[in-house]
């Protein structure tokens, strides 16, 4: 067992480290697209010297790694500084969107998760049938449409009639099941969106067991084949599985800027994508880092959760 | 009779007859919007929502790029002049104001009794002050090259005394422009970060990106304006997002509307369309300096290899006008008539190319989005069009991201977009006039630049009309800019918004100023 | 009423579907010998049916000039023209005709998605066994490369990607490419870290087998089935990919056709019951499906159940 929690301490150091890596990653991706915040935020009524005023005044005239090293002092004493733009403290911009993000990913989770892990065991039990082939046909329906297209039809079937709000406005004084109410299409249009690829991931991995000579001697001793799945098959394909929806939940929470300007549904995806248009790059690396924290936590819970799910890596010699 | 945009089809001659009817502004509605004017009234919560609006947003006025501060400045504040919604110049801020004789000092009389929210009346050192804020080196106001003809400005009394470094007629206009609010000064400086304004709304609640809410202001000067209780403006950036919430009735007005499906939108019951021809042009400008834009023969044969009409018809479903390479509207002064209306002339493209000396011509197009909405499209037709006059235009399709930095004024050959101004003067001088930042065609004509000096502060007016026709012509036959068409701004409204039979056609939302000017029928 | 007629048309589609599904196996089986006929002998209706569409779409893609009525950019009329006999699916936004850029479509979308996949897996799913086999010190670096790629939101990355590099056919497969293929190393990795700690893999580590054989002969066959699961779906992702990257203004190039900026550009009329969008979005759900069926089935095969 000691084993793990060394292997957890490792990963978090590596897991700083690879945040501080993502974040000069991201830092000379910014730099590298063409124009700054002063040509960005002055659009097409930029002259030289209005850009050269911007400049000296949030100090953009300063050579590309001292911003950089300010940056990082500030954010390694939890400072993550201002928005550049509009002046505003990064951690209020950011608080409540991420609060907003994270809800919209839980409650998706919280549907699809379980829908998909049902589904797919159903489909490994009864393969090949016509449950299997129209589960299947429509997952990857689903799938094959853009989030956007998905969430238009939504809108179309379920918003037009009035059954559900089209735009999920939600705010602090919003209380817990109106807004469960309002978000409710984008949380099924992401469902349908990620149920696909975790449903399928399921099914494979455990049809994969299925000619291993235990099953085989699980179902020669007369065992009920969905007793067969479930304590045998389940708890050996379970690598490949959380691997799949760890991904997906990473996705959740990182990869929904299209769901969100759909249902103008205030999220850090937005927020990203206007400040990397604006080059405001101290909120552009503070998202960034949160994505990135997010995910680098998912996947380290999924290795410690695939590890713990195969006794031989435990033991590994 | 007004025609239905949709099913009618606008000759620029026919617009041109509804135009003069109208007088100034260019205003075309189906008659079901017409109906709805009534006596305004107080009352109910305004949604709007509008395609616009960032996270990057601030109160700062020097900054307002997106067209939702932009509006939301317009209600929260006053400015010194306003254009009215039928194209003439009154008074906000300032009661009244007059030139000395060169045109080159200009007096505005500050109004008795406006306020701002907090409650301190508007005097004349917070108009200096909010003026000088975009001006002097350290300026970083967008509006900073607008104010750059003014020398000084000083209080005198009641007045706020403007002195420009050469005459200009129009320059009450140059005082509503959006970037100049009047905003409470203290020790002879503005604070750009503050919320308060002497404007119709007070602003409640703003959080950049997504939504901001005002309330009416009690005391606010203008008897007849202000209608709503409240205003809620959201960021919708999604156009099928933006129908859909009119559709379902969670908003009442959307700005703009998408107008691929304009045409279904229209049948949806409770839902008038709003189409208001104006100042706003897309071009395609070529850089006069580089080859082969550099003979004027190669940029008459581009002229006459675009078809016009059916961009109207495909780009903007109609609702918009055919250009003729120069940026005055039909409905604007000095909108010249007696122009002959380039058109598609493949025979004609082709003998210009032959003037030039070239058989074929092949040339990258370059386009975005981020340019004018259908930029890609337009770019596209252009390209099938342009090959029957041996013209080979390859479209090159740039990021929407940095396009106005790394595109438009980079690349030799590219579709730009224009709000458009309200007088010919400050467009030409603006964009056309030599070695000024944003002539994005890097045109130089000796004669036309000698004309825009001498018309801005020529005070008779046939003389000056006479002026302004021989730009026009000047720039539609020997400029570098391409301006295929006129776009309409197209708004959709829930039938129990009501408003004037007039509206203004300067910007959108009736000038920026349908918050203020629209009522709950 | 309403629904009961659209069943009823669902039910004839799936029974047509069937129907040729089954026509080209028997055909494909008489056509076949020795170790093909034998494999197609135990195959479903389903993969026949996912073949046959395959086919078809490989055709179309190959022989778009012959098929096409219209020149791939042509604008032959007015736009949103009706369906009718000389525009069979009617026109689009900018007048040209519907059938030409869902064939033309074809050829450019399968090709792209086919080029990027295939791209992907080769790069990922070779480094990624490769890790889990060696271990130590590259499993290390690798994987740490790959968590940071991956840890940067996808959509973002190649919206940088693609404004700083440019928007070629080129940059846009390698940069898609590029992010698929860490998703596959981690995948591939997972399972291969299953692999190696079997009795087996330690035998024929013991029995000297070099490391190239080690990974290809050993290793592979074993996770293959993940692996080809993974294609199907990484396959149908690259256009939606292509799709997202128009939503923000960098997709393919003008005026090529292709069923992701298809989409894009129709989307909204789906919001007025407009079936248009549903043209390209079809397309691509069908192909999705099709693809999946035979890894379905290849998937089966590859089990090694009988039944």
């Amino acid at each position: 067992m000691s084993d793990i929690w060394i292997m957890i301490a490792k990963r978090l150091a590596l897991g700083a480290l690879t945040l501080l890596v993502i974040s000069v990653i991201i830092f000379s991706a910014t730099e590298l697209l063409p124009g700054d915040l002063a040509q960005a935020v002055l659009g097409q009524s930029a002259t030289p010297e209005t850009v050269a005023a911007f400049r000296r005044e949030l100090g953009l005239d300063l050579p590309a790694y001292q911003r950089y090293v300010n940056w990082l002092f500030g954010a390694l004493q939890g400072d993550f500084g201002t928005s550049l733009a509009n002046k505003r403290p990064i951690a209020d911009l950011i608080s409540l969107r991420l609060g907003n993000t994270l809800f919209l990913a839980v409650y998706a989770a919280f549907i699809a998760v379980p829908l998909s892990l049902t589904l797919g065991i159903l489909a490994a039990l009864f393969r090949n049938t016509v449950f299997d082939r129209a589960a299947n046909a429509m997952a990857l329906t689903s799938i094959s449409f853009p989030e956007f297209f998905v969430a238009y039809i939504l809108i179309f079937f379920l918003a037009q009639s009035g059954l559900f709000p089209s735009m999920a406005r939600v705010d602090p004084s919003t209380g817990f099941t109106e807004a469960l109410y309002h978000t409710f299409l984008p949380a099924l249009t992401l469902t349908l969106v990620v149920t696909a690829h975790m449903m399928r991931m399921t099914r494979a991995a455990i049809i994969n067991l299925l000619a291993s000579p235990y099953i085989e001697m699980a179902r020669l001793k007369g065992m009920k084949p969905m007793r067969v799945i479930w304590r045998h098959a389940v708890p050996n394909a379970l690598a490949p599985i959380i691997t799949v929806v760890a991904l997906n939940l990473a996705y959740l929470i990182t990869g929904v800027v299209v769901v969100e300007v759909v249902f103008v549904y205030p999220g850090l995806g937005q927020l990203m994508v206007d400040s990397v248009s604006k080059r405001d790059f101290p909120v552009v690396q503070a998202v960034a880092l949160i994505f990135a924290a997010a995910y680098v936590l998912l996947n380290l819970l999924a290795d410690v959760l695939s590890t713990l799910s195969n006794p031989r890596l435990v033991h590994r010699k | 009779m007004y025609k239905s945009p949709r099913t009618g089809d606008i000759s620029r001659r026919g617009l041109l007859k509804g135009a003069t009817a109208l007088g100034a502004a260019g205003l075309i509605l189906p008659a079901s919007v017409r109906r709805a004017a009534a006596e305004p009234k107080r009352g109910g919560v305004m949604r709007l929502a509008l395609a616009a609006g960032s996270t990057t947003d601030s109160n700062d006025p020097g900054s307002w790029d997106s067209q939702f501060v932009q509006i939301l400045g317009t209600a929260r504040c006053g400015y010194l002049t306003e254009i009215a919604n039928d194209g003439s110049l009154i008074g906000e801020v300032a009661e009244s104001w007059e030139a000395s004789a060169d045109a080159a000092t200009w007096t505005f009389k500050i109004r008795d009794g406006v306020t701002f929210h907090s409650g301190k009346t508007v005097t004349p050192d917070d108009v200096i002050a909010s003026i000088n804020y975009h001006r002097g080196d350290d300026s970083k106001s967008a509006a900073k090259p607008i104010v750059a003809a003014i020398t000084e400005i000083k209080a005198d009394g009641n007045a706020a005394v403007f002195t420009l470094d050469a005459g200009n007629a129009d320059f009450p206009y140059i005082m509503s422009d959006y970037h100049l609010p009047i905003l409470p000064s203290k020790d002879g400086k503005i604070d750009p970060t503050t919320t308060d304004g002497c404007g119709g709304y007070v602003l409640d609640s703003f959080e950049p990106g997504v939504r901001a809410k005002l309330t009416r202001y009690p005391d606010y000067w203008k008897p007849n304006r202000a209608w709503f209780d409240g205003v809620e403006m959201l960021a919708v950036h999604d156009s099928a997002a933006r129908q859909n919430a009119l559709i379902t009735g969670e908003v009442d007005v959307i700005d703009p509307v998408d107008l691929n499906t304009v045409h279904l939108l229209e049948r949806a019951p409770g839902i008038n369309i709003m189409s208001v021809a104006g100042s706003q042009h897309y071009t395609f400008a070529m850089d006069t300096r580089a080859d082969p834009f550099k003979d004027n023969n190669v940029r008459l044969a581009l002229k006459y290899a675009i078809d016009r009409q059916e961009m109207v018809d495909k780009v903007l479903q109609g609702y918009g006008t055919v250009g003729n390479d120069y940026p005055i509207g039909i409905n604007q002064r000095y909108f010249n008539p007696d122009l002959e209306q380039h058109s598609y002339d493949p025979d004609k493209a082709k003998h210009y190319l032959k003037e030039a000396g070239l058989d074929s011509l092949k040339v990258q197009l370059s386009a975005a989005d981020a340019a004018f909405v259908g930029a890609v499209d337009a770019a596209v037709l252009y390209s099938e069009k342009a090959k029957a006059a041996g013209i080979d235009i390859e479209v090159v399709r740039e990021p929407n991201d940095g396009y106005w930095d790394s595109v438009w004024m980079k690349k030799p050959f590219c579709a730009v977009y224009w709000g458009g101004r309200p007088t010919a003067d400050w467009m030409y001088s603006m964009a056309y006039a030599a070695g000024v930042p944003w002539n994005d065609t890097f045109w130089d004509n000796k004669k036309f630049n000698e004309l825009l000096i001498a018309a801005r502060s020529e005070l008779d007016a046939d003389k000056r009309r006479q002026m302004y026709y021989e730009m026009d012509d000047i720039c539609a036959n020997q400029g570098g800019v391409i301006i295929p068409m006129f776009a309409n701004y197209v708004m959709g409204l829930s039938d129990k918004i009501a408003h004037d039979d007039t509206v203004a056609g300067n910007w959108t939302l009736d000038g920026f100023r349908g918050v203020e000017r629209w009522w709950f029928a | 009423m309403h629904t009961l007629i659209t069943l009823f048309w669902v039910a004839v589609a799936i029974a047509l579907a069937m129907g040729a599904g089954w026509l080209f196996l028997a055909a494909a089986r008489r056509l076949t010998r020795g170790g093909v006929a034998r494999a197609l002998r135990g195959a479903p209706v389903s993969a026949g049916f996912g073949m046959l569409v395959i086919l078809i779409y490989v055709l179309v893609a190959l022989f778009a000039h012959l098929i096409a009525p219209f020149g791939e950019r042509q604008v032959v009329g007015a736009q949103f023209l009706p369906w009718d006999g000389t525009y069979l699916l009617g026109t689009d936004n900018l007048g040209r005709d519907m059938l030409t850029r869902l064939i033309y479509g074809a050829r450019n979308t399968v090709g792209i998605a086919f080029a990027t996949t295939v791209l992907a897996f080769s790069v990922g799913a070779m480094l990624g066994l490769l890790a889990a086999t060696v271990g130590g010190w590259l499993d290390q670096v690798l994987s740490r490369i790959v968590d940071i790629l991956m840890a940067i939101p996808s959509l973002i990355f190649s919206l940088l990607l693609l404004t700083i590099f440019g928007t070629s056919v080129v940059t846009l497969i390698l940069v898609i490419a590029t992010i698929d293929s860490t998703r596959v190393f981690r995948l591939a990795r997972s399972v291969a870290q299953n692999i190696v700690v079997m009795d087996y893999i330690e035998a024929a580590r013991l029995r000297g087998e070099g490391l190239w054989r080690l990974i290809t002969r050993e290793i592979l066959p074993n996770a293959l089935a993940p692996l080809v699961a993974e294609f199907g779906l990484r396959f149908c992702f690259v256009f939606l990919m292509i799709s997202a990257l128009s939503f923000l203004g960098v997709g393919i190039q003008p005026p090529t056709a292709d069923w992701g900026s298809m989409v894009r550009d129709n989307a909204a009329l789906i919001t007025f019951g407009d079936v248009t969008p549903l043209l390209p979005a079809g397309a691509i759900a069908l192909l999705t499906v099709a693809v999946n069926f035979v890894v379905d089935w290849m998937l089966h095969r590859a089990s090694g159940l009988k039944e």
